[in-house]
């Protein structure tokens, strides 16, 4: 599948179209011989990002490989919404051990691997973002600094939501969470804390990172296609948005994740070796206002009084992404 | 080949003649000396098609072993103290996902304070996690359980620790018979794993289990634990027939026959005890000795018969239950049920204190009189206890 988007002039858009498309360039998910590496039955929401993220991503990794794909699955909703005993709704070789430990795991996995003269078959951990930025921290950036044979994919939601919606070190500034409420002179998450994985993973100098979201799942595909492509420890943190956890529609998952990126709050890019190589220019600029106000979790930016001091701190935080990472090459990035 | 020889090098040397295809390791005295040995034969091409990692933490150890192990490779580590301490959740993971790693545990103190020196508090807090525990009483017999260890595990699809008392043994230079590849080959089929993760017969391993079968899969466990109280002994046996030499095993007794007393222990202090216990054989007492190589599974029934006969129980440990007392005792008790043994327990050797024969002989001679109490500390300094205590109380 080639990386280069492909422009529906006649919808402004990125999505649906495959029809008009060569069959080597339409989505894999197209293919009614897809392979469902995640297939239907499973108990996410409605609108559920993650289960969408990680469907695309890992048949995407299935095709790469000839279906040569070990999953270890960290604990939460991936893992719980996939698998109530004795249901599965993996079609993939599956693994689940704990909470904080799926990167060692897949290291594990990718050793065995090795071992046995097995290079053929490719390993991938997978997590939300408190297995990922939190729990499971120490162990990514071990397998990060031995360069272990392993793609590592963060579908990020921004809190834990399996237990119920609380802070993570990926909750953006005045979310709020169920440990970060909307109460007091400050609401929500607080400013000045959280971890930006991709730029970590980065300072590891592994071969390759990448971010996406699922607004734009051709390119989470051809990114895993082009992650796998690579030896060594890889990163592709993904933002998918949660209806239960963020207080939005269902039907508006994509619309929001679409919101995320082209108000600059969410920088799509790649970096290679520890240096950007491309980021996916803005098309529709928006302020940050669009995106939050889909979402109760910012609710309190908006009633009973508009916080425009805060509204403004996160239009900085976005602006600051644009210009770092170049969203819009031709501007000099003002609204 | 019988060699002069630090335990750990033994240890180390022994199970590469096991063939491990995936080594964790992360540094903890007084364990490190093991996988240092094993990192050697790895990095000189000793232990071809072996993969050796260096982890960043025990909990990473364990969780490499558990990916690697569910991958179908023969997996190893080793640990100690808080080490084993940190790894605890990926400890009951391995088990409960019944991923037979091996994993040697140095035994040593837990903080705080913080203590290197010998005890067995650390491998006696995972004795719930659902691995089988082997004791070694000497370097050779840890060296030995090493190669059973594989067996046992494989046999079972359980994982095995196998518990050799830090610097006590570990660091000790004696002669050992270090078991051979070629000896090794043929007692130790290559490791054909119950259930594996390969992409052409996908399966799903660690799904989520709620209320409805939760209890049977963990009676499940129990019962295949307790199948190990058949396969210790008999991979003892055949081990027996493929050395010629006697290791492992479910108890070892000592001096038993006539003994009305009879002193029950773990690991490296028994050495010591028969010693002392020779010297009151000598002297008319009747006295002997039972030492426990399989902690878990408990072969309740395997003393129980050994103690049929016993007046008295002694149990010496070198761990403890805070707010309780001691904990091999609590397990021997089972074995005494609806006798009229006495039981006695003496805590000794805490954080790497020395036992001496003499203050073995002393609280022995006294106890063969009924003349301690039910819970000894042995060589405590009561006054400088109770001072302190007072105080911290007052």
């Amino acid at each position: 599948m080639s990386a280069a988007p492909i422009k529906f002039y006649q919808v402004g858009s990125f999505a649906i179209g495959n029809r008009l498309l060569s069959p080597e360039d339409r989505s894999i998910q197209s293919d009614p011989e897809r392979t469902n590496a995640l297939t239907s039955g499973h108990r996410a929401c409605q609108g559920c990002g993650e289960a969408l993220g990680a469907r695309y991503a890992l048949d995407a990794a299935m095709r790469a490989t000839d279906d040569k794909i070990i999953a270890v699955n960290a604990t939460g909703c991936l893992e719980v919404f996939s698998t109530p005993y004795p249901e599965s709704s993996w079609r993939i070789a599956w693994l689940h051990s704990l909470f904080g430990n799926a990167p060692a795991v897949a290291t594990g996995v990718a050793a065995a691997l090795k071992a046995q003269g097995k290079s053929d078959i490719r390993v991938i951990g997978q997590g939300g973002d408190g297995a990922t930025v939190d729990i499971g921290f120490g162990a990514l950036s071990g397998m990060f600094e031995r360069n272990d044979d392993v793609l590592y994919i963060c579908y990020d939601n921004e809190a834990y939501m399996n237990t119920g919606v609380q802070r993570s070190g990926a909750t953006p500034p005045a979310a709020r969470t169920a440990t970060t409420q909307a109460v007091g002179e400050n609401p929500g998450n607080v400013f000045g804390q959280g971890k930006n994985l991709p730029r970590i993973a980065m300072a590891h100098e592994i071969p390759y990172v990448a971010t996406a979201t699922v607004a734009d799942l051709r390119d989470l595909e051809a990114k895993v296609i082009k992650a796998m492509s690579f030896r060594g420890a890889r990163y592709i943190h993904v933002l998918v948005p949660c209806p239960l956890g963020w207080g939005s529609e269902s039907c508006d998952t994509i619309k929001i994740a679409r919101l995320a990126t082209q108000s600059g709050l969410f920088p799509v890019f790649e970096a290679e070796s520890g240096e950007v190589t491309s980021s996916t220019p803005i098309r529709h600029r928006v302020k940050v206002e669009e995106y939050l106000k889909l979402q109760i979790r910012y609710s309190h930016l908006f009633s009973p009084n508009r916080r425009d001091d805060v509204i403004d701190l996160l239009q900085a935080t976005a602006d600051k992404n644009i210009s770092r990472y170049n969203l819009i090459p031709d501007e000099s990035g003002s609204i | 080949m019988l060699r002069q020889v630090e335990g750990s090098k033994a240890v180390a040397d022994t199970v590469a003649a096991c063939r491990p295809q995936v080594i964790c390791a992360y540094p903890i005295s007084p364990q490190t000396h093991i996988v240092e040995g094993l990192s050697q034969l790895v990095k000189n091409g000793s232990l071809d098609g072996c993969e050796f990692i260096n982890v960043e933490s025990e909990f990473a150890a364990m969780s490499v072993a558990i990916g690697a192990s569910a991958t179908g490779a023969r997996t190893y580590t080793a640990t100690a103290s808080q080490g084993l301490l940190y790894m605890v959740e990926a400890v009951y993971n391995a088990s409960g996902l019944g991923l037979p790693i091996v994993m040697t545990v140095a035994n040593r103190a837990i903080g705080a304070p913080i203590n290197i020196w010998n005890d067995h508090s650390d491998s006696m807090s995972q004795r719930d996690s659902g691995w089988i525990q082997l004791y070694a009483e000497t370097n050779q017999e840890a060296a030995d359980l090493h190669v059973q260890a594989f067996k046992i595990a494989e046999d079972l699809s359980l994982p095995v620790m196998v518990c050799m008392d830090g610097f006590i043994l570990t660091h000790a230079y004696e002669r050992v018979d270090v078991p051979e590849r070629s000896q090794v080959d043929k007692f130790l089929p290559p490791f054909v794993p119950r259930q594996v993760l390969d992409p052409n017969n996908p399966v799903s391993i660690g799904a989520m289990v709620g209320p409805e079968a939760f209890t049977e899969v963990k009676y499940m466990a129990h019962m295949k634990n307790q199948l190990a109280l058949e396969v210790i002994p008999k991979v003892a046996r055949d081990f027996q027939k493929a050395f010629g030499r006697s290791s492992g095993g479910l108890v070892r007794g000592y001096k038993l026959d006539g003994a009305d007393t009879v002193v029950i222990a773990l690991g490296s202090i028994l050495g010591t005890i028969k010693d002392v216990v020779d010297e009151m054989v000598a002297a008319d007492i009747a006295i002997g000795v039972i030492g426990i190589i399989a902690f878990r599974p408990f072969p309740t029934d395997v003393v129980r018969t050994a103690l049929s006969h016993a007046k008295r129980v002694i149990v010496l440990e070198k761990a403890f239950q805070v707010g309780i007392g001691g904990i091999v005792i609590e397990n021997v008790r089972a074995s005494l049920r609806g006798s009229s043994t006495k039981d006695y327990t003496v805590i000794a050797g805490l954080g790497g204190r020395p036992i001496t024969k003499d203050s073995l002989r002393q609280y022995l001679n006294r106890a063969c009189v009924d003349g301690v109490e039910d819970l000894t500390f042995l060589d405590l300094d009561q006054e400088l206890a109770d001072s302190e205590i007072l105080r911290e109380v007052w």
